[in-house]
């Protein structure tokens, strides 16, 4: 899958402008509530027409103001999930479902519904309607009528941000299914950190309309220039490790890492399995020399190559320290911590990871 | 003595020609009604409050006016009648004429239900028809059409029920022939203008009635059965 925008569109006084490709299975555009998320991807599946710009997927031309260019939205096969579902009230969910694949064209068609109605889990669903759903269900049945049309691509927009966390969690996985199960390139929608980092392999950054950043989920996380943007609260690094081995004495997991090999409590996954993990930099401790006699596991040992104040508040307590251990890493001490080991850009130091987030496994 | 409840076949011509005005008059009104609600309540343009009051204008102009209005347009020699009859179609004094008459009147409540209907759906869900393939078409009668449904009903039996009632539109454009323009209400006045009449008129009255209760019993059903399918609309 291919997808390049490149489009400028005036809403009353906001100003989308935005280009990026991308070429990822999942790809997230990320951003602030009122960034223009939702506008690009009306735009990408046809219910915006813009003044200006381009939309290609797979080498076919959707959109393309300059050669009067516009694919009307039915004949784009581009998939939506909508936040609020939008199930048709007056058809069962069977009907919402094969509704879907009623207008795919035949030569088209790779989705099956039978396939379709077992990973979402909705056997038990499918006489009921709409109305009779819990908010949980009707997203999954969204999901499905969506993925029953064969799409190319499938846009999710904000798909999770009508259910509590409960539902979140349990969406979430039932789209990772999919994600597996299915062929199908999604564009993800959030708002929310910790779905982007378990679901997408590309980020695209939205700030006011425009394209911040555009690249691998690990790395422009670890950037600390877009902090304002990916968030500082939660901040850390994200790293793409691979299943090594299992200790089962001790109920542990090997991950190996460009930086080396990371232990977590077990995991269920064969050698080789990818997965991604996220290490938060107030996880993270440092040391002038490899400490002996101490409980914490995972010790790499990297050079200094950035210090960050928080800009909003240069006199307070913490700063962060980016560090390279193979992967870029982040550690938040204290300022008197940096001032009493004399950390600076360059120096040798020992990074103490004490716990590892597992964002995506297998 | 006469059988007080047992209907002439005068009587039973003039019912039954009751029931056939007014069902040609609703299942022909109905696709103008739908086409007509959907453009005053999606689109734009130039001349729109003319339409909407155009429409409206049965239910407050007196029919007796209203059928005047009809005469002078598709009379025999009127503006729209005279062409119209030398292509071989005549409202004039038939049958055809009464539903017409009876259709215009009922027109404007058949809009409003309609409309209310029309209103209430969200149109997010006929964009999401679109992204699953559907064209306009498809749109309309999968998605548009059926969430009309209960105005669609409301508003036909509305339609009826004025079309059983209509009286002054009705005389005044196509007169009171027996068999063929003197529906009830038409019938029961030209019998009370008759000395004895009234048993005639009487049973006539009764027959009204139980058509009309039993019209409303049925929109009440529909109307009941299409909220349920649309609860959540």
């Amino acid at each position: 899958m291919s997808l390049s925008v490149d489009i400028q569109h005036r809403l009353g006084a906001f100003t989308l402008d935005t280009r990026f490709t991308a070429a990822g299975r999942v790809t997230a555009l990320f951003g602030r509530s009122g960034a223009g998320k939702t506008s690009l991807v009306n735009v990408i599946a046809g219910l915006i027409r813009p003044e200006h710009g381009r939309v290609v997927v797979d080498d076919e031309t959707l959109l393309d103001s300059e050669r009067g260019i516009f694919v009307p939205k039915h004949r784009r096969r581009i998939g939506y999930v909508f936040q609020e579902g939008r199930l048709f009230p007056h058809l069962t969910v069977r009907q919402n479902l094969r509704y879907g694949a009623w207008f795919a064209p035949r030569e088209a068609r790779y989705v099956e519904y039978d396939r379709v109605v077992e990973t979402m889990g909705l056997a038990h669903l499918l006489d009921r309607k709409p109305d009779k759903l819990s908010g949980g269900e009707r997203q999954r049945v969204a999901i499905g009528r969506a993925l029953l049309a064969s799409p190319r691509l499938l846009l999710m927009d904000e798909p999770l941000a009508q259910l509590d966390a409960t539902r979140r969690h349990e969406i979430l996985t039932f789209i990772e299914r999919l994600r597996e199960a299915f062929a199908v390139p999604i564009v993800y929608v959030s708002h929310a950190m910790d779905e982007v980092i378990r679901l997408a392999d590309t980020l695209v950054l939205i700030d006011s309309g425009k394209v911040a950043a555009t690249g691998p989920v690990e790395e422009l996380l670890s950037r600390l220039d877009l902090r304002p943007l990916t968030g500082r609260y939660e901040a850390g690094a994200v790293i793409a490790a691979r299943v090594a081995s299992t200790d089962d004495a001790f109920g542990l997991t090997h991950l190996e890492f460009p930086g080396g090999t990371l232990r977590v409590s077990r995991l269920d996954g064969q050698p080789g399995t990818p997965v991604r993990v996220r290490i938060r930099a107030r996880d993270v401790s440092l040391a002038l020399s490899r400490p002996s006699d101490i409980s914490v596991l995972n010790i790499f040992e990297g050079t200094v190559t950035e210090i960050a104040t928080d800009a909003e508040d240069p006199t307070g307590a913490q700063l962060d320290v980016r560090l390279d251990i193979g992967v870029p890493l982040w550690a938040r001490i204290t300022r008197r911590s940096a001032h009493d080991l004399g950390i600076a850009p360059g120096r040798r130091v020992h990074a103490l990871v004490k716990s590892v987030a597992i964002d995506r496994p297998i | 003595m006469e059988d007080w409840l047992t209907l002439s076949p005068a009587e039973w011509t003039a019912v039954r020609l009751s029931l056939r005005v007014a069902f040609w008059a609703t299942l022909v009104s109905l696709p103008f009604g739908v086409a007509v609600a959907l453009l005053l309540v999606r689109t734009e343009f130039w001349g729109k409050s003319f339409l909407n009051a155009l429409v409206h204008l049965p239910l407050i102009l007196p029919p007796v006016v209203t059928g005047y209005i009809l005469l002078l347009l598709l009379g025999r020699n009127g503006l729209i009648g005279k062409p119209l009859a030398e292509l071989g179609v005549v409202f004039a004094f038939r049958w055809t004429g009464a539903a017409l008459a009876c259709g215009v009147m009922g027109f404007p409540l058949l809009v409003r239900a309609i409309r209310l209907s029309v209103e209430a759906i969200d149109r997010r869900l006929e964009d999401a028809a679109g992204t699953l393939g559907a064209n306009p078409g498809w749109i309309f009668l999968t998605v548009t059409l059926p969430l009309t449904l209960p105005g669609i009903i409301a508003g036909a039996i509305l339609s009826f029920a004025r079309s059983m009632g209509e009286f002054g539109a009705t005389i005044t454009f196509v007169s009171n022939i027996p068999g063929e323009t003197a529906t009830m209400s038409v019938a029961i006045f030209t019998l009370l203008q008759v000395p004895g009449g009234d048993a005639a008129a009487l049973r006539l009255t009764i027959v009204s009635v139980a058509i009309s209760l039993l019209a409303l019993a049925l929109s009440e059903w529909m109307a009941r059965r299409a909220g349920r399918r649309l609860a959540d609309a």
